[in-house]
Order: C-alpha cells, then sequence, then structure tokens
C-alpha cells in the first residue's frame, strides 16, 4: 500500500462527497416536478412521449397500481429484448453478420438480466451480440432498468414523506423523467468524454490488423485440445493478423456505470482497452457508479424533512466503502505467497502485488477500488477478475453483494435497500428502549417489518438454495475451473451476484449451460422483483400514516449514533446469514494459501 | 389495466427508437466529428497497411522485440477473444505457468527475480503495456540483439514511457508496441 495509492482513493471519495448535494438537489427538482435548467429542451420532449404513449401525467397512483405498472413495462421490455437476440441475424448493424443468440435459455439469462439491472454475461459481446442488439437492446435496458431503480427510490421516499395519502406517485412520469433529465443529458456529455480517453464509437466492421512479429502457436483441435503430431510434437500455427473488435462503445460504456448495470461491450468489460483505456476514463467510470446514488440520500434528506438523516445514511454508508476497500488494496498489495522467483515488492518501478487478472494502467490501487465500488453499488462492471483476487481480496465484492449491495448501491435499489436496514435498524432501537419504533414522523408496525424482514429473508434464501444445489450435483460442480474452496467460492459468488442483481462474477465457473443459465435467471428476477414489491408495499402503508411528531422516547435516526447502528443491522444481518458460507469458501481458501496449498 | 398495458407496449417501442437507436446514433455522429482517430480505434498505419492499435497489445515472442505480458485472449492477443485465465491464486495451473515462465526469463537475466507484471496475465489479454520494471528487465537483451547501447534502448522506451495521469492517477507504464515500432525504425532486425 502506497501514499500514492491512498491518495487516489481520497480523491475519489472526495469527488463523492461533492456531488451528493448538488445532485441530490437535481433530483428533488425532477422528481417534484419542479423547474430545472434543463425544461426548455427535455419538457416538449417530455410531453411528446406522454402524447406518443397515452400517460396522464396527473394521474397518481397507490402502491399496487404503480407496482403493476413497474412489472408490466419490465415484462414487455423482457420480451422484446429476448426476441431481438433470436432475430439480430435479420436486423440492421451486424457487420460481423452474428446469427441469433443461441441456446434458447442463454437470450433467456441475458433478458431477464439486462431487465433486472443485474448485467450478468454468460456471453461473450464482440463474438455474439450484433451492433444493433448492443445499442437497441442491452444498453436500452441499461437507461430503462435505471430509471425503473431510481423511479421506485423515489416513490419509497415519497411513502415516508407524505401523510396520510393513498398514493405514491406515477410510475410513467417517474421513469421518463429519470430517462430523460438524470441519465441521458448526462450520458450524451460522459460518452464524448469517454471517447476522447480512448473509448471507441463506430458502427464499422472489425479490423484486420497485420501483426509485427507474426506468432507461432500450438494449433486447437476441433475438441478443442491441443493438436500434437504422430510424433507427439506441437502441431503449430502461423498467426499474422490480429482482428480488432469494434462498435457503439462508448454510448453503451457510460451508461453501464451512471445507472449501475455493469454489461460489458466485450468479454473483458472495463479492463478491455476500448471500454477504460486510461487511468482518468477508470476514475470516471468509478464516479459515476457513485454519482446518483449519493445523490439520493441527500434527496432523502431534502423529501423528508430531515436533511441530516441524509447524511447519517450517507455516513454509514462512507465508513462500509472505506472498511472495504481498505482489506481489498490490502490483501491483493502483498501478492500471491505461492509464486517464487518473482518480484511482488512496491518498488520505484513497479506497483506489484498480485497482477493476475490485471492490468498494468491501474495497478493494484485501482483494481480493488473498482472491485469494491462495482460491488458496494449494484453495478458489477469489472477492471479486473475478481476470480484471481487472492482469498480474502476476493471476498469483499462477494461480502458487498452479500449485504445487499446498500453502501451507495445501486441507482435506486441502493436507496430502497438501504431503506429496509433503516426499518430495521428502527424496529430494533425500539425494542431495546422498549416503545413503539418511529422513523420521520411514522409509526413502524407490524405490517411493516414483515414486509421488511420478507425481503431480507429472500435474498439468502435464493443464493444458499440454488448454492447447495449446485454444490452436491454434477450439473452444477461440472462448470468448476478453479477445484478446491475456490470452486465452492465460484457458485457461490454467482448466485450472489445474480441475487443481488450485481452482475459480476467469479468469471472462471462456466455458467452457459442449462441449469446456471435458468436458474441464475430466476434468481436474479426474484433478487428484483421479490425485493421491489415487499418495498413498495412498506411505502404504501407509511403514505397513508399519520404523522406523530417526535417525543422524547423517538430513536433519532440523525445522529452517528444513528449511523452506528444502522452500520451494526446491515452487517449482522449479513454476515450471521452468511457467514457458514464464507468459512468454507474464501476464509478456508486462505488458510490453505498460508498453509501453502494449491488444487 | 388494460390501459397500463398498453402504455407499456407503446413506452418500450418509444424509448427503444429514443434511447436504443437515436442516443447511440447522434454520440456515434459527435464522436466521429470531434474525436476522429480515438472513435476509431487509434489504428496505427505504416506503408499503407494497419499494423496495430496504440491501445491494444500485441504478442511479441522474438529476442529483439520488447516482450508484452503472457496473453488468455483467445489464443494470445486476439481482440476478438478478450479475457483472462480467471486461474485462482491456489490453483496449481496458475502456479505450473508461472514457474515455467519464470525459468526461461530468469535464464535470460540470472539471480534477478521477474516483475510480476511479466509472468502474469492481463484482465483483457490486450494488455498494452508493462511496468518500467519489466521493460527495464529486457533491456539487455534488446541491446544485444538490436546491436545498441542500452542506453540507446533505454531511451527509446523512456519516449513511449506513460506517467500517473494527472500526476497521481493510474501507474507508470510503457507502451510495448510503441517501443517495437520505434526499435523497427532505428534498427532493423535483419529479415531471417
Amino acid at each position: 500500500m502506497t501514499i500514492n495509492g491512498w491518495l487516489q482513493i481520497a480523491v475519489f471519495l472526495a469527488l463523492v462527497l461533492a456531488v451528493t448535494k448538488p445532485m441530490g438537489i437535481f433530483l428533488t427538482h425532477v422528481f417534484n416536478r419542479e423547474r430545472t435548467f434543463m425544461d426548455p429542451v427535455l419538457r416538449p420532449l417530455e410531453r411528446l412521449l406522454y402524447r406518443l404513449t397515452g400517460v396522464d401525467e396527473d394521474h397518481e397512483m397507490k402502491w399496487t397500481e404503480y407496482a403493476f405498472a413497474m412489472l408490466l413495462f419490465s415484462v414487455v421490455s423482457m420480451l422484446l429484448l429476448y426476441l431481438m437476440q433470436r432475430v439480430q441475424g435479420f436486423l440492421p448493424f451486424n457487420p460481423q453478420k452474428f446469427a441469433a443468440v443461441s441456446p434458447a435459455h442463454l437470450a433467456f439469462n441475458t433478458a431477464a438480466s439486462f431487465t433486472t439491472n443485474t448485467n450478468w454475461q454468460s456471453y461473450s459481446g464482440e463474438s455474439t451480440m450484433s451492433y444493433f442488439t448492443q445499442m437497441a437492446g442491452l444498453a436500452y435496458h441499461n437507461f430503462i432498468s435505471a430509471a425503473t431503480g431510481i423511479a421506485l427510490a423515489i416513490a419509497f421516499v415519497r411513502g415516508i414523506a407524505r401523510r396520510q395519502m393513498q398514493t405514491i406517485g406515477n410510475f410513467w412520469v417517474d421513469m421518463v423523467r429519470s430517462c430523460l433529465w438524470v441519465l441521458l443529458p448526462f450520458c450524451v456529455v460522459g460518452a464524448l468524454v469517454l471517447v476522447s480517453q480512448g473509448v471507441v464509437q463506430n458502427l464499422k466492421p472489425y479490423d484486420a490488423v497485420k501483426l509485427v512479429e507474426p506468432q507461432q502457436v500450438q494449433h486447437v483441435n476441433a475438441d478443442g485440445k491441443p493438436a500434437v503430431d504422430a510424433a507427439g510434437k506441437p502441431v503449430m500455427d502461423t498467426v499474422a493478423t490480429q482482428t480488432i473488435a469494434q462498435g457503439p462503445v462508448a454510448s453503451q460504456e457510460i451508461i453501464k456505470e451512471w445507472g449501475t448495470n455493469g454489461g460489458g461491450f466485450f468479454n473483458a468489460n472495463s479492463s478491455h482497452p476500448f471500454e477504460n483505456p486510461s487511468p482518468l476514463s477508470n476514475l470516471i467510470e468509478l464516479f459515476t457508479i457513485f454519482a446518483i446514488s449519493a445523490g439520493l440520500t441527500y434527496t432523502l434528506g431534502r423529501m423528508t424533512g430531515s436533511q441530516s438523516h441524509g447524511w447519517a445514511v450517507w455516513g454509514a454508508m462512507a465508513v462500509l466503502f472505506l472498511a472495504g476497500v481498505t482489506v481489498a488494496y490490502w490483501a491483493e498489495a502483498r501478492g500471491n505467497p505461492l509464486l517464487h522467483g518473482v518480484n511482488q515488492q512496491v518498488t520505484a518501478t513497479q506497483a506489484g502485488g498480485n497482477m493476475e487478472g490485471k492490468e498494468v494502467r491501474f495497478g493494484i490501487t485501482n483494481s480493488a477500488l473498482f472491485a469494491t465500488v462495482t460491488t458496494d453499488a449494484s453495478c458489477g462492471a469489472i477492471n479486473g477478475w475478481h476470480d484471481s483476487f487472492t482469498p480474502l481480496g476476493g471476498m469483499v465484492p462477494l461480502v458487498n453483494i452479500m449485504l445487499s449491495e446498500v453502501i451507495f448501491g445501486g441507482v435506486g435499489a441502493g436507496m430502497y435497500g438501504i431503506l429496509i436496514y433503516v426499518v430495521l435498524a428502527v424496529f430494533i432501537a425500539g425494542l431495546m428502549v422498549g416503545r413503539t419504533p418511529e422513523y420521520l414522523g411514522k409509526k413502524i408496525e407490524a405490517y411493516d417489518v414483515k414486509m421488511a424482514m420478507l425481503v431480507a429473508l429472500i435474498f439468502p434464501l435464493v443464493i444458499l438454495v440454488f448454492t447447495g444445489f449446485s454444490s452436491v450435483n454434477g450439473f452444477g460442480t461440472s462448470s468448476i475451473t478453479n477445484p478446491g474452496p475456490h470452486g465452492f467460492t465460484q457458485m457461490l459468488y454467482a448466485f450472489t451476484s445474480g441475487a443481488g442483481n450485481n452482475g459480476s462474477a467469479f468469471g472462471g465457473l462456466n455458467t452457459n449451460t442449462l441449469w446456471y443459465n435458468t436458474t441464475l435467471g430466476m434468481t436474479m428476477l426474484i433478487g428484483r422483483f421479490f425485493m421491489i414489491i415487499p418495498m413498495l408495499a412498506i411505502a404504501g402503508n407509511l403514505a397513508q400514516k399519520k404523522y406523530v411528531p417526535p417525543s422524547l422516547g423517538t430513536f433519532p435516526v440523525t445522529t452517528p449514533l444513528f449511523s452506528a447502528l444502522l452500520i451494526g443491522v446491515i452487517l449482522i444481518v449479513g454476515a450471521l446469514t452468511f457467514f457458514p458460507a464464507l468459512s468454507l469458501g474464501p476464509i478456508l481458501e486462505h488458510l490453505l494459501m498460508a498453509a501453502g496449498k494449491t488444487f | 389495466m388494460k390501459q397500463n398495458l398498453k402504455i407499456a407496449i407503446l413506452m418500450t417501442l418509444v424509448t427503444t427508437v429514443l434511447l436504443g437507436i437515436i442516443y447511440p446514433l447522434v454520440v456515434t455522429g459527435l464522436a466521429q466529428v470531434m474525436f476522429h482517430d480515438k472513435a476509431n480505434g487509434q489504428l496505427i498505419t505504416r506503408h499503407g497497411e494497419i499494423v496495430g492499435s496504440r491501445i491494444i497489445g500485441q504478442a511479441f515472442a522474438g529476442s529483439g522485440y520488447l516482450h508484452s505480458r503472457p496473453s488468455a485472449a483467445g489464443n494470445g492477443y486476439d481482440a476478438a477473444n478478450s479475457g483472462g485465465t480467471n486461474f485462482a491464486p491456489t490453483n496449481q495451473k496458475l502456479i505450473d505457468r508461472v514457474n515455467s515462465d519464470v525459468a526461461r526469463l530468469q535464464a535470460e537475466n540470472p539471480g534477478q527475480p521477474i516483475p510480476i507484471d511479466l509472468v502474469t496475465t492481463s484482465a483483457s489479454g490486450l494488455d498494452p503495456d508493462i511496468t518500467p520494471a519489466a521493460a527495464e528487465f529486457q533491456v539487455p537483451r534488446l541491446a544485444h540483439e538490436r546491436g545498441l547501447g542500452e542506453d540507446q534502448v533505454r531511451q527509446i522506451i523512456q519516449r513511449h514511457t506513460y506517467g500517473r495521469q494527472l500526476g497521481f492517477l493510474g501507474e507508470p507504464r510503457i507502451n510495448v508496441l510503441e517501443v517495437n515500432l520505434a526499435l523497427d525504425d532505428v534498427s532493423p532486425l535483419a529479415k531471417k
């Protein structure tokens, strides 16, 4: 660990702190339908969208209608994405002439994945998807799944803020305003900034390069095995050209982070030089992952009239972020103790550390930081392979997702996720002092706590059941590529990432199989919608409650003490549920690695 | 409820056109005008042929070339198949591969530990860079093979070294393809 490394982390957090208030105020204006500086352009476009689709923008919805509209939109757009993949061979913008995405379970998995803001990828982008599918299918869902998440968070905050009302807003209006005000303008500017750093943006066929030095590589047979001749000598091929994949990358790259989606245009995601060419593009991508979610904590404070509550939540998130990045940075900087004859130390001329699966321009600091940020949020973009991280370094992203990605979190999803924890924290505080728990003037009652517990229980249930099934069946274990405890972690990470709608992976696991595509597809849908519906039920229930003025017995939610309690609840719920699984995976692997064991 | 279904269908279609087609095409148009070279992948042309992209690595095996990191993209630096090994640190395959690379490289500079990036695969499999330590490790070999002084080689490497961006971001690095093109310009290898 170096001073420069810590400086980079500090600058990143300072940027997130700086954007919180302006972003929060902007979001408040947008969703209170107040005037913003973009109205002259966007308001006519918004009206046009409503006219074309028949939306009545003054109509207010109860939580049930809000949930129903959201579900309908998700189902229709998911079906369209599935269909688009299956017929992409007949659609335009397909210079590589890619055929339909097949088998069907891969297309299902991808449709579920992008609809739920997960962006789990069982495919490799540059060898599977046409430019049309990438733009109009995948990048499009990056917009609307993010807009849906933001809309839901705002609906929840309205539920807390409103008094004795039956409604929590209009889903269509919230979703459209998210797209037009919050996502689209920034993406146009941000995409061009990324291009200035070297992210490509074109529609041309892949380029053929004449290599500077042609290479001899061993021929690979049709069965995937290296070829040998009769005498047992390797059969060599001469490779004289390099095919460079291209595409409309920047326009997808920016919404991939801004909407905490994470699905790479290329297989290598944000480690690919065309997705993330420079340290500055890396900082921009990191910053855009957290910016909206940090702003939402301020919006929470502003809309509910308790700004210091917003900051108390921000503080709890920042503490958990720093804890995660410290562990990951420390673990990766130490390197791999099983390698000999190599120099893994920090010197004047190298950053050292565990460099397998990491890029030189990012080094250890930015790889550990990216892994932490992408899983604090439900982003799932990667700039280094988590599978090749040290056991403890790789446990950080895993644990971050297990805590439900509430450390700033996914756009919207992080906000309503942490509010579930807030409800539980207030409830526990109420039990401790023996009074009815209150939250910002609303009594938290049995119905609210039941719904919050439903969310808190479904998440580990789906992860642990599917991981358990995979561990004891050939169709699960045959996809493992790293033997020993690490193989168990690969499966645990996959289902955790699916249920948490993260989308990052221990990428060695071969998930393009009937079992994994189907179960992970289901896991993602359950992780998204079985979380949203109870959450909206709480919002609807809170909205209709009377305001109770705070009394001496009210537990204040605006103090560092509250931040500490919130952190405690997050850690206890996460740790108690998943500790046994973690001890079988990364913790065991760490101990065996320290003892010099390999697999 | 029927009304919401109708809206859902129309909303999907209308927003697909706006966000899925118009938006990326507008960005493509702007990028092509404003940053033409970068938007197209910073391709390097020599004698009318594309010989590489400035930011996509290539494999080099010959002793007269600066070597890149090992690559797991396709059969090595396949820029249509990006990716890493995803080997766990405890995977015996990783240990074996590193050991064999270390043995080969130590023959070059006996007794020196190998800079770690020179024996580990990158995340993309297309890493265009190596660390200054990894470049310095190869200087004696390059000087010998190219018939240049070590300081001449160091000067060429220095010209293609990129420091931390804005003075503090990322890590210092050397662009391998640029160095090799420069070496070929300064002191071409005899054709075998």
